[in-house]
């Protein structure tokens, strides 16, 4: 869709909401380059958030709506927990249906979009947390996997049912004493990026949302990979500050803290042969692309 | 945006998009001996269908896997195999939101698995239809026809048809298309058909030609957004769905659930012009009825000229739609009958409970015969029970 299609009728333009009237004036859509830079100066695409003061997912969910390639051809779809607490205000459309079967939607809903826009490219990306992507949902997320289906899978890994009070899930550290845990989990956290890579994605990442230009990188990269190979995993720690223990303000210490090396959040990255080259030659468009713009700022100061 | 094509063109397979009215009404229609699933096949390569999922469950499959062979000749645009029923109708929901057409097929345990999809279509208002061949879902393991299956569907939100036969089924499935895709309807349906009774038989059915289909749908006539970022997004709310806090939450939600059911009542205006009414009665004046839906009305109608054999005055009435129920229909059908006799295929015998509270002094409606599990029902055990009932009720009135 084009920043042409929302425009508002000058008749309309007091009664529209300001928030719409934001996204129209001073939204990054179309605009090559995006990014997490743009968080704070731009129209975000992020209106509010129902989440706890201090959430990392509040940051997450800046980070990766600004780092979009093209949100004006993106539809996301969630899965219940915190995440659909928040996609009510976020100025993509995007989907919520049940819990668990976000990767079954996101295949009929990408290949009804490719048969309908086919020379159009649109995004389709599942945001979800732990829960629906690897306890209820994960037989969908899956068999996706294995159709190749061209979407990005996002799993917000907390570690636990964070919505529902703090319980036990599959991504859960060995040992972690909680709801439905009471003596400690009693097995291993689900090795999901290793079971992705072998599920046939072509990119995996595992890292935390500490550094935005970080997240900015493999969401672009996950992506247009999805969009021209095949399906993209990221999983990105953003603990439950509540249900650790943590103050409002240790969110992002917590996530330094799990991404040291030889810690379970350690930045991992798995890229497909196809992937790496698609990846590189993606990177250097993009060096071409600000060596053009820095030249032109160069001449326009002339 | 509209992609509401221009009837008399021609889409890629040479067929030519038609006026459904023309195309069910007006078109010369040619017979053909063929088997439920087929007539599923041959409805589906006239519906211009966007997507079809599949999953092959035991042994109504047949039907999803000749839609695949349609897709490989190129009358439906998208077909795949899901994972279970559960991931089949939510691929299903997701081609819906992205503005495709779609259809599938389950039975019985499949319907199950698949129930929680079905108020969310409803909910979503997603016009997909699911074409349920109904079998056992019992345990022990039953592949039989039975009709409990239906139960469950009636208050997902879908509209919910019953086919009598293979003709029904054909029109059915391409009529449901036309009024769940209604802007004013904009709801799931179940076409609903008994199993092995209709899908692995061979019956004449009279086809529309097959180079002409109906017109694609276009999901910008639909009430809600159509997911595919080609009109501005909104922002839904101040508060999520979920948030319990929130009177504005429960009255969102009170109100959607009527809405729901407001909008498969407003079906029935575009349903009776279509179906030729939501009921059909035979001999609707004797004082004795048989009323019923599916292949219980073949017994009903069989039974019907074995009384008449036998002297007695008996009428018939069949029911095309569970969702709307024909309530108003069934009251003045049922006016001036002494005794409503609902044979059913199921061992709740749903359909009565459903007939006892709409139609004014229930007590004249006998809930049965009905069988479960599989077993047949002959004509002469709706005879038998008509029989037996009258008798007692005479004797009721000597004993007075």
């Amino acid at each position: 869709m084009s920043k042409e299609r929302i425009k508002i009728a000058p008749e309309f333009r007091d009664i529209m909401p300001p928030e719409y009237r934001d996204l129209v004036d001073d939204a990054t859509w179309g605009k090559e380059g995006r990014g997490w830079k743009d968080v704070g100066t731009s129209k975000e695409l992020i209106e509010e958030h129902s989440l706890c003061a201090g959430c990392p997912e509040s940051m997450a969910f800046r980070y990766i709506l600004s780092s979009l390639p093209s949100p004006e051809d993106t539809v996301m779809v969630g899965s219940t927990g915190c995440t659909s607490l928040v996609f009510p205000h976020v100025a993509v459309h995007n989907i919520h249906s049940l819990f668990g079967n976000q990767n079954a939607i996101a295949s009929g809903l990408k290949r009804s979009l490719a048969a309908r826009f086919p020379d159009q490219g649109k995004d389709v990306v599942v945001l979800a947390g732990d829960g629906a992507t690897v306890d209820i949902g994960l037989d969908s997320t899956l068999q996706s996997w294995f159709r190749q289906e061209k979407f990005t899978t996002i799993c917000f890994d907390n570690e636990l049912y964070a919505n529902t009070g703090g319980q036990e899930s599959g991504l859960m550290q060995k040992g972690f004493v909680a709801k439905m845990a009471p003596i400690g989990k009693q097995f291993e956290k689900v090795r999901l990026p290793e079971i992705a890579r072998e599920s046939g994605c072509h990119y995996v990442v595992n890292c935390t949302v500490s550094k935005p230009s970080l997240v900015e990188k493999v969401v672009r990269n996950a992506v247009l990979v999805a969009r021209e190979l095949g399906p993209t995993y990221l999983q990105m720690y953003t603990p439950c500050i509540l249900e650790i223990g943590k103050q409002s303000m240790e969110g992002l210490q917590e996530m330094r803290d799990s991404e040291k090396p030889g810690l379970r959040f350690a930045y991992k990255e798995y890229a497909s042969p196809e992937a790496k080259e698609l990846i590189a030659e993606i990177a250097i468009k993009e060096k071409e692309r600000k060596a053009a713009a820095k030249a032109a700022l160069a001449q326009s100061s002339v | 945006m509209s992609t509401t094509v221009d009837i008399g063109t021609k889409n890629k397979k040479g067929q030519v998009y038609t006026d459904p009215n023309d195309l069910f009404f007006k078109t010369p229609r040619t017979s053909f001996f063929l088997t439920g699933s087929e007539i599923i096949k041959e409805a589906i390569k006239r519906s211009s269908c966007g997507m079809s999922v599949a999953y092959p469950i035991t042994p109504q499959s047949e039907a999803a896997s000749l839609i695949g062979e349609l897709f490989a000749e190129g009358y439906v645009d998208i077909y795949s195999r899901g994972a279970s029923e559960f991931d089949v109708m939510s691929i299903c929901a997701g081609g819906s939101f992205g503005g495709s057409r779609c259809f599938t097929t389950t039975a019985g345990p499949g319907t199950l698995r698949a129930m929680e999809n079905f108020p969310m279509w409803a909910g979503s208002r997603l016009p997909i239809q699911v074409c349920i061949t109904c079998r056992g879902i019992n345990s022990p393991l039953s592949i039989q026809p039975d009709t409990l299956e239906l139960y469950y569907m009636l208050e997902t939100g879908c509209l919910v048809w019953h086919a009598e036969t293979a003709q029904d089924l054909f029109d059915f499935i391409m009529k449901g298309f036309i009024v769940a895709e209604q802007p004013d309807v904009h709801l799931p349906i179940a076409v609903a058909c008994d199993g092995f009774f209709v899908t692995h038989t061979k019956d004449v059915v009279m086809m529309t030609p097959d180079d002409m289909c109906l017109p694609r749908y276009d999901p910008y006539r639909s009430p809600v957004p159509c997911m595919d970022m080609e009109c501005p997004p909104v922002r839904m709310m101040r508060d999520p769905f979920v948030m319990k806090n929130n009177y504005i939450s429960y009255a969102t939600h009170a109100s959607w659930q009527q809405e729901v059911r407001a909008a498969i009542e407003r079906s029935r205006k575009h349903t009776e012009a279509l179906l030729d009414g939501l009921i059909e009665v035979e001999n609707g004046d004797a004082e004795v009825l048989i009323v019923s839906s599916g292949t219980a009305v073949s017994q009903g109608r069989e039974a019907v000229t074995l009384m008449r054999d036998e002297g007695f005055d008996v009428g018939l009435v069949k029911i095309k739609t569970l969702r709307p129920f024909p309530s108003r229909e069934l009251q003045a059908a049922t006016r001036n009958a002494k005794r409503i006799f609902v044979p059913e295929f199921n061992v709740a015998s749903w359909l009565a409970r459903e007939i006892k509270a709409v139609v004014q002094d229930n007590q004249r409606v006998v809930a049965g015969p009905h069988v479960g599990g599989g077993m047949t029902m002959p004509p002469e055990i709706i005879m038998e029970r008509i029989l037996r009932t009258l008798k007692s009720d005479k004797e009721a009135l000597a004993h007075v």
